[in-house]
């Protein structure tokens, strides 16, 4: 059976495009088309991305893929990004929330919105759920950006908006560890002076010149959904025990990424199941919460 | 039903006035600008909505319903005499509909109310503010206009007010900012953006207009037809060529050499989007598009097909 090209891939995209090949939101096949092929020797072969858990993503519908950032600039995001599309089965589009300094530039304003990408706005994120897209959310911020390399599998403080979003769209959150973001691009220190100079927050610099990423293997592990009820308005201590559950998952996730990666046993648990017993010792994910 | 309409003689003025003729209602129009082929049930008076022949006009029909599309929106009138004839007109029609017992007044806005900016939502709802008037000074008396529709709501609860902001108008007339801004063969755009651009073909703009009316729909309400369309799918498919420009240059450039004319405001306009929900105003009128983006372009392009080079 021939392989299937990127063109096809992206036609089976579930997304409303229109005879011009554009959706509502502008998201347009040809520049899909042109940055997943763009990603795909990135992906395959420069990182040689492994993917775990990924029958937790569900195939349709809506979901929120909240994950930790990994170091340096959006590698993480755009590996997850060609994960679901490159791995998953109908291909999915994860949409990312990206800074608000993005759309002020040039061609990275276009490139980004055409592959989905938007300001990292509620109101865009709640559109995109109520339509049952697959979010990317990095609840760490510009925060977890900035991690140095001696950082860069902790997690920094998450922000509680993408939770209380969850839980006013009814959307489950599956959660995800990204390992080797930090390596590929181990930086050193933050220039925060030189990014207010040229528009972003900051400017990360790494030891070695030139700075572009180093070909490590990056693993992205999908843990199982984490469903909680209520409405979204609840008290900000409900809202930030659920967000400590989230951060509890991620890292569980990570510490068992790690040490797989060292070569130490699994134990009985499968990657990808989500159940994962660790040094966070939390219990059980995949279930929902306060409802069963 | 009696109708008055100050603005008739502006593109969809005119096409409005022509879809309650036939629907059956008495037309009677305002304007200063003339409308040479108007039907003669039509009764029509050249002056100024600001002026005393105007609430003569409102004083002898008494009509029941107003819409009032006698704004200015051409951005190349500047200063003064543009804000009192948005300003001073708006006031003036709400003060007739009162006294003259208008039971219902239609304020026909834009949807550039909201402002093009980097950090604005896709799908602006009703209830958001008005953020033109940081990013596109020029538009701030056709801001403050709509704002001040948007008080006769619970100003005169005895007039039922809709105030409509109305996305880009396309169609085969070529009357309109959009439509404007695409007539030459060579289309300006910022090097580096592709925002989206919502437009309507103009006999949605009239469908969404007489329902409003017909179901006297009072709030305020967005109005929108199709899904947007990036800009550059648009002069691509009305026949005509990009020219992307630096934003350092830009300024320098339109308005010369062929190239459209444009305030330094709107530049916005082709950088960020602006673009609109329009559920509330569906979900109160029933209002469904009948032209997609693909026939409304495609009527534009047939009316004003891109200019054929010399050497073609």
């Amino acid at each position: 059976m021939p392989k299937e090209s990127i063109a096809e891939r992206v036609e089976r995209l579930q997304i409303p495009f229109s005879p011009w090949g554009v959706d509502p939101y502008g998201v347009s096949k040809k520049h899909l088309t042109r940055a997943y092929t763009a990603l795909e020797f990135f992906y395959r072969h420069y990182f040689s991305v492994e993917t775990h858990g990924l029958e937790n993503v569900p195939r349709r519908g809506r979901a929120m893929l909240v994950g930790n950032h990994a170091g340096g600039i959006a590698i993480d995001a755009t590996m997850v990004w060609g994960s679901v599309f490159f791995e998953m089965e109908p291909p999915r589009l994860a949409q990312g929330m990206a800074e608000k300094f993005i759309i002020r530039f040039p061609f990275a304003s276009s490139w980004s919105g055409k592959v989905g990408q938007f300001t990292g706005l509620p109101e865009h994120a709640e559109r995109l759920l109520e339509e049952d897209r697959l979010l990317m959310v990095f609840p760490e911020g510009a925060r977890g950006t900035a991690k140095l390399f001696k950082e860069r599998n902790s997690l920094v403080d998450f922000g509680t908006g993408f939770l209380r979003l969850a839980l006013k769209t009814k959307t489950p959150i599956i959660p995800f560890g990204f390992l080797g973001g930090g390596d590929a691009l181990p930086t050193v220190a933050n220039s925060y002076k030189l990014g207010k100079k040229l528009g972003v927050p900051y400017i990360p610099i790494v030891a070695y010149w030139p700075p572009i990423p180093l070909p490590v293997k990056l693993e992205i592990h999908y843990g199982a959904p984490l469903v909680f009820q209520g409405t979204g308005s609840e008290e900000d201590e409900v809202i930030a025990g659920y967000v400590d559950e989230v951060k509890s998952s991620i890292a569980q996730l990570i510490d068992r990424g790690l040490r797989v990666r060292r070569g130490e046993p699994k134990g009985s648990l499968q990657l990808g199941d989500g159940g994962i017993s660790g040094p966070h010792g939390s219990r059980g994910a995949g279930q929902d919460r306060n409802s069963r | 039903m009696k109708i008055v309409i100050p603005g008739i003689s502006g593109g969809v003025g005119q096409k409005l006035a022509l879809h309650l003729l036939a629907e059956g209602h008495d037309v009677v129009g305002i304007d200063v600008r003339p409308w040479f082929d108007a039907p003669k049930e039509i009764d029509l008076h050249r002056v100024d909505i600001r002026k005393r022949a105007a609430e003569d006009v409102f004083r002898r029909v008494r009509p029941e319903a107003v819409v009032h599309m006698a704004t200015v929106t051409s951005l190349m009138m500047k200063g003064e005499e543009r804000n009192r004839i948005n300003l001073g007109g708006t006031r003036a029609v709400f003060d007739h509909c009162r006294a003259y017992g208008a039971k219902h007044c239609i304020f026909v806005g834009r949807h550039t109310f909201y402002g093009a900016a980097p950090d604005s939502p896709l799908f602006h709802t009703e209830d958001e503010p008005p953020m033109a008037l940081s990013t596109f000074p020029e538009l701030a008396d056709l801001v403050a206009a709509d704002l001040f529709a948007a008080t006769a709501l619970w100003r005169f609860s005895e007039l039922v007010t809709t105030v409509l902001r109305v996305s880009y108008t396309l169609g085969p007339s070529g009357h309109g900012t959009l439509a404007t801004y695409l007539k030459g063969p060579t289309v300006p755009s910022l090097m580096g953006f592709d925002p989206l651009f919502q437009f309507m073909h103009e006999d949605d703009v009239v469908t969404s207009i007489a329902l409003a009316l017909e179901k006297r729909a009072r709030g305020i309400f967005n109005v929108a037809g199709p899904p947007p369309v990036p800009f550059s799918v648009i002069v691509r498919e009305s026949g005509r060529k990009r020219l992307p420009l630096p934003e350092f240059l830009i300024d320098r450039t339109l308005g010369r050499w062929g190239l459209p004319r444009l305030p330094r405001g709107a530049l916005s306009h082709v950088k960020y989007p602006v673009v609109v929900d329009a559920t509330a105003f569906r979900k109160a009128t029933g209002f469904r598009h009948l032209y997609d983006e693909v026939e409304t372009i495609a009527a534009y392009r047939k009316a004003f097909p891109p200019p054929v080079s010399p050497s073609a």
